[in-house]
């Protein structure tokens, strides 16, 4: 299997990307760690004229902490998110979300930015992204600006990074108090696309009031989807185990999946259900753990 | 669009002239004729084409050749140390890791830097960290055998048996 | 235990002795097909229909031709100026190589591009603008005998409806009474499903054809190297193409079980295109174009049995749905449509079975192609182990003490089947025995029950099959008219070193150390001395190739043989060089000794170094045997398989807990080396048990056709395997062996479909159809109506 062909510039500063994204126009596309792109290249799925590689942009990978905010380069691979000790310290959802997405060597090179910016909800990191209430920093001509992740996905394959822009950063709030997350998915086998897949973020106060509940969901909805009334179910109790019947209840209720290969609607729903409550006790486990 | 680019594979610079879209699996074996490196599907899948670009593990199906300019790269010709096979080598041999042998170039690749990060893995940690390869002959038992055997070697620690184990 | 004649360094039967092709493998410098470059080499692509019944309107060609590099796009119209647009199977059926006019499946080859460069032919076969008119095809094989479905194969003289052929075996009356008057009866209707082989290398070839000497060579991925060249003989011999000019040539193959038994049309195509431009062509399969192209199985069985009801089996009756696709291009024997499936009465003792077996034509790629088992005996397997089971969960006997009270017992053997074989040999006790302790299966029952009080599935499943693989003794068994016999050549040079040649062709069985272990075995040469060849049609002896678990039956009864025929003239030899009768010798491995004095003696190197210097007038000199084999009868492996199953009784997934394979072929050659073929051979069956099955739609796409969706299971899916082995020697074989590669992808699927079935027995499950997945167990449980119902023992 070979690509069309296309041309190939590899700039070694954001500059310059943005200047050849303008030249090129709408033919253009960005090549972060390819991992998803390639692919559907080969399949001649995608047929972009034009691939400029982000690879020689120095500065774009790494992961900060800011104040109460971590920061993470747009270019961070996979593996990279997986294995750093600061990052899984706060957020445990990284090393669980990695260890489901693809396999090893796609990890070595898939980008964060590239999962995000590749607009899927069948990815895995949108739904820990929305769990984490995270901001995309996205750079153009006019100057860098944020968005929240709820605006960040648009439909299929579409996010709010317009032509002729570059995702940079993904940027994410440090809760007050106690706070624990976690991810699962239900696949067919290692490395698949979800069935279904539920990253939660519980934070508590000190009397073990969830303060603040992040829900998302992976491939049941066409884009990625927030579990809002979830959220909310969970928001000021202590996440009995009522409680958490009833968010999962919801979770399995409000999204929207469409039945393939990996099961029909019912089974999907369930599925949800199923993982909602599962990780909502592990997010709540690592938060007083 | 062709353009001349030079790769550094196992140590030695190919010089040779691609398209853009040239993938780095076609430049190994059809520009600088390593064909230790196979292929096995069009979709990411199988692992067949795992080799190490500066010493991570990498499916070269999945990334364009001109993208690994200035990179070391590794394939299954530049595994055997100075003075015989590396000890990935030795355990797939000695412990019947492999059958066909088309998946065993991949796998040991991949096996070098799981081996690199985790150096006495468990058999879970192993069947984990060679989740993106397949292998259609072997049933994988040995395969895990063959990577513990080489992590042993690697630390120097008493070689474990290469004997087939039966339930009697 | 396993017992060894000789010594370790001799390396004969019985030695866990290192594979000697492993070093190439794990330097990167094995050879296969698409690691050759020829001078001169052009590239093959192939343009597929996207549709599975459709009239072919227009080809255009031009916007490809004006593609730079590309040097011809072929088509059917073109192969049939030379009359090679068609070619016949290996079961004589026809089968198109490119269409003229129709094409009958998706994925159906369309024409082929031929291009300097992979890039080009890559795209020019998007160039390629190809115009259907669609037809409404026969996708459902139910429905592919109503009144209104199309006559798929007008092509065939005489065919009036979708019916391939019928077959049927047994005594169907007497099996009908006993089913009348039996106390229980049990049915299901259970479908095997259309899976790929999915080796790892896909298929492909570089036909070589030289107009100066008007010869091919051809390289290709084939099992049967010489058998093809014949079928190439046969579909080219018009043309000039005859058999000594073609010489086939299969390097290392990266994985065959079966799907590289048939003529592939891109094989035929790629040598007329080489014939017509005169350069060599090379075609490698895509994956995609590999997983949608060829299958096996594909049964829809009613399985049978009737019984008493304190548990004696008394008669089975299965009856098949068999989809073919447009054509029969199975690799089955000539006089076997439905291969072996009429092993399925399996490895119990009773009188009475009756089978029978439709095989219908559908828009679907041809096949029933040859998957890791020999001919259909998976089907057969399933349908037997499956129902068995069935059976004693009617009556409320245990499946374990069901098994052991039905077994034939070892002193019946040789034991003829109400289907007409005769088993050879086994211990059917034995083997469930030696399972039934390594789990410690009643401690496994009573964790059941306590389980069950606590909501949990867990099952355990049996499967104590039996297989017959070997084929075949020649007054039976043949392909396209040529016997299935095989062959073996043993050269020794003059230095005591030998080179083997052989029929089959390894895939990564390991034939290049074992075989040489048999000849080790038998002339006391050291394995390692031994260089072990296959695969060139010029230089090997001809055999019909390596599948079916045949080559050791076969081949392997053939090296001993060759080596034996050698024995007697280094018998010749040695009392020519000690001054003794041939009566006064005495053989021990690697000697000649005479009787009584033991330090008169000579070693078989020193034999042959006479046969080439020292040879006694009147005998031929040199040191070489052929011997060609034809087996008596087919042999009989046999196993005990238990599986332990997990389930979430939330989500579904299943966790295979533990996997014991106990299995029974013989004497075995290579301790290391068969326990691999088991290993191997499990995870093949874990497969179609849990997460393969190509699935088209209505229209007849293949909407699985990647390795994204085509679930080959990986280290993690798959469990660790726990093997063990009695032993009962073949009766009738020359080493007493009976063939290992296939038992136990036969006889896994249908281990861990009991297995799970048992874990879903409280809600009253009988029956599912593999792959059994969790989206399966939920859709079953769901539509039962018994979705969450609490469950108790």
């Amino acid at each position: 299997m070979i690509p069309s062909s296309f041309d190939y510039s590899a700039p070694t500063t954001l500059e310059e990307a943005l200047n050849l994204l303008e030249e090129i126009g709408d033919e253009a596309k960005i090549l972060a760690g390819g991992h998803s792109l390639i692919p559907m290249m080969k399949l001649r799925f995608a047929e972009p004229e034009h691939l400029i590689d982000l690879s020689n942009v120095p500065g774009l990978s790494y992961i900060n902490t800011e104040g109460n905010t971590v920061k993470i380069g747009a270019m961070t691979r996979e593996v990279d998110a997986e294995e750093s000790e600061e990052l899984n310290k706060l957020f445990p959802i990284f090393k669980d979300v990695g260890k489901l997405i693809a396999d090893p060597q796609v990890r070595n090179f898939g980008t964060l930015g590239g999962n995000l910016a590749h607009g899927d909800a069948a990815n895995d990191q949108p739904a820990v992204m929305m769990a984490l209430n995270a901001e995309i920093e996205i750079i153009g001509k006019e100057g860098t600006r944020t968005v929240g992740i709820d605006d960040f996905f648009f439909g299929f394959y579409a996010t709010a990074v317009e032509e002729g822009e570059i995702l940079t950063a993904i940027k994410i709030p440090i809760p007050d108090g106690k706070f624990g997350s976690a991810y699962h998915k239900s696949e067919r086998k290692v490395g698949d696309y979800a069935t279904g897949g539920v990253g939660v973020q519980l934070t508590f106060d000190s009397s073990g009031t969830c303060t603040k509940a992040g829900i998302g969901l992976t491939n049941v909805n066409p884009t990625p989807l927030r579990a809002s009334r979830s959220e909310e179910a969970l928001v000021g109790t202590t996440v009995t185990d009522e409680v958490i019947e009833q968010a999962a209840q919801f979770a399995s209720e409000d999204c929207n999946p469409s039945a393939d290969l990996r099961g029909d609607e019912d089974y999907k729903r369930r599925i949800i259900k199923v993982l909602t409550k599962r990780m909502i006790v592990k997010a709540k486990e690592r938060a007083f753990s | 669009m062709k353009r001349e680019i030079t790769l550094k594979i196992n140590g030695e610079e190919y010089t040779s002239t691609v398209e853009p879209r040239t993938l780095l699996v076609h430049f190994i074996r059809e520009h600088a004729m390593l064909t230790g490196t196979h292929i096995g599907c069009d979709t990411s899948s199988c692992g067949a084409c795992t080799i190490l670009i500066d010493g991570k593990s990498a499916k070269s199906c999945t990334i364009l050749a001109i993208q690994a300019v200035g990179k070391e790269i590794t394939t299954v010709e530049g595994l055997a140390l100075a003075d015989g096979p590396h000890p990935l080598q030795e355990g797939f041999k000695e412990n019947h890791g492999l059958h066909c042998g088309f998946c065993t170039p991949g796998m040991m690749m991949r096996a070098v830097e799981l081996l690199e990060k985790n150096p006495n893995p468990t058999e879970e940690d192993i069947r984990w960290g060679i989740s993106g390869n397949l292998c259609r002959c072997t049933g994988y038992n040995n395969i895990v055998k063959a990577i513990k055997y080489a992590g042993a070697k690697m630390r120097g620690d008493e070689l474990p048996s290469t004997e087939p184990e039966f339930v009697e | 235990m396993i017992q060894c004649k000789t010594s370790k360094e001799i390396g004969g039967m019985g030695h866990s002795v290192k594979r000697k092709e492993d070093d190439r493998f794990v330097h990167g410098t094995g050879k296969y097909i698409d690691d050759f470059t020829l001078p001169g080499m052009l590239f093959m692509d192939i343009i597929r229909s996207p549709y599975a019944y459709a009239k072919i309107t227009n080809i255009d060609k031009e916007a490809a031709m004006a593609i730079d590099g590309v040097v011809a796009v072929i088509t059917g119209k073109d192969l049939e100026q030379y009359n090679l647009h068609w070619m016949p199977t290996l079961m004589s059926d026809m089968q198109m190589v490119l269409p003229t006019d129709t094409v009958m499946h998706q994925g159906q080859e369309v024409a082929a591009v031929i291009a300097k460069s992979r890039e080009a032919a890559r795209d020019a076969r998007e160039a390629i603008m190809v115009e259907y008119e669609t037809m409404k095809p026969v996708i459902d094989p139910f429905k592919a005998l109503d009144d209104d479905a199309p006559l798929l194969r007008p092509d065939k003289e005489g065919q009036k409806n979708n019916q391939a052929w019928h077959w049927e075996v047994g005594d169907k009356e007497a099996t009908e009474k006993v089913f009348n008057e039996a106390e229980v009866v049990v049915k299901e209707q259970m479908h095997i499903p259309r899976i790929h082989v999915a080796s790892i290398e896909t298929c492909g070839c570089v036909a070589n054809y030289n107009k100066i000497d008007n010869h091919l060579t051809m390289y290709m991925t084939t099992q049967a190297p010489h058998a093809i060249r014949t079928v190439f003989a046969l579909v080219a011999g018009h043309v000039g193409l005859t058999e000594e000019k073609i010489r086939v040539i299969s390097p290392d193959i990266g994985g065959g079980f079966g799907g590289k038994v048939p003529v592939f049309p891109g094989y035929v195509i790629a040598i007329a295109a080489s014939f017509l431009i005169g350069k060599p062509v090379k075609w490698i399969e895509d994956r995609s174009d590999n997983l949608t192209n060829s299958f096996a199985r594909d049964y829809h069985i009613t399985a049978e049995m009737a019984g008493t009801k304190d548990g004696k089996i008394l008669a089975t009756r299965m009856k098949v749905l068999a989809d073919h696709g447009y054509t029969d291009a199975a690799a089955n024997p000539s006089k076997f449509p439905t291969g072996m499936f009429s092993i399925g009465t399996g490895s119990y003792d009773y009188p009475t079975a009756f089978m029978e077996a439709d095989a219908i034509y559908t828009n679907k790629p041809p096949g029933g192609v040859a998957y890791r088992c020999s001919f259909r005996v998976t089907e057969a397997v399933h349908a037997i182990e499956r129902i068995t089971d069935r059976y004693a969960l009617e009556i409320g006997k245990d499946p374990a003490e069901l098994r052991m009270q039905n077994f034939i017992k070892k002193e019946q053997f040789p034991y003829k089947s109400p289907t007409g074989w005769e088993y050879d040999s086994g211990d059917y006790h034995a083997g469930l025995e030696l399972a039934m302790k390594t789990v410690d299966y009643q401690k496994l029952r009573e964790e059941q029950k306590e389980l069950r009080k606590q909501g949990k599935l867990m099952g355990i499943g049996l499967s104590t099959f039996t297989e017959i693989v070997g084929a075949g003794p020649s007054k039976d068994f043949d392909i396209l008219g040529i016997k299935m016999f095989d062959s073996a050549e043993i050269r020794v040079h003059p230095t005591g070193k030998a080179i083997a040649r052989f029929g089959t062709k390894s895939q990564g069985q390991g034939h290049e150390t074992t075989y040489g272990q048999i000849i080790a075995e038998e002339l006391g040469i050291p394995s390692k001395d031994i260089i072990v060849e296959e695969g060139d049609t010029d230089t090997a002896p001809y055999g019909l190739g390596t599948y079916a678990s045949r080559s050791t039956p076969t081949a392997g009864a053939a090296a001993a043989i060759a080596a034996r025929k050698l024995r007697d003239k280094a018998k010749k030899i040695a009392a020519y060089l000690l001054e003794v009768s041939e009566d006064d010798l005495e053989w021990e491995t690697g000697k000649f000794f005479v009787k009584g004095a033991p330090e008169k003696s000579k070693t078989i190197q020193e034999i042959v170094f006479a046969s080439y210097t020292n040879h006694p007038q009147g005998m031929e000199a040199g040191f070489e045997a052929t011997h060609y084999y034809d087996p008596p009868n087919l042999t009989f492996p046999s196993g005990a398989y238990i599986c332990v199953v997990d389930i979430d009784p939330e989500t579904f997934d299943i966790k295979v807990r533990r996997f014991v394979a106990i299995d029974d072929a013989g004497n075995i050659i290579n301790p290391m080396v068969a326990q691999g073929q088991v290993h191997g051979g499990l995870t093949q069956g874990l497969a179609p048990a849990m997460y393969e099955e190509i699935i088209y739609d209505e229209e007849g796409n293949a909407i699985n056709g990647t390795l994204m969706d085509y679930l080959v299971p990986t280290a993690v899916e798959s469990p660790n395997w726990e093997t063990g082995h009695t032993v009962t020697p073949s009766p009738h074989h020359p080493i007493g062996a009976k063939g290992i590669g296939e038992s136990p992808t036969v006889g896994a699927p249908p281990a861990i479909a009991n297995a799970i079935v048992d874990a879903l027995k409280p809600y009253g499950v009988t029956h599912m159809d593999i792959p059994i997945t969790p989206y399966k167990i939920f859709k079953k449980l769901k539509d039962m109506g018994v979705l969450d119902k609490p469950i108790t023992e």
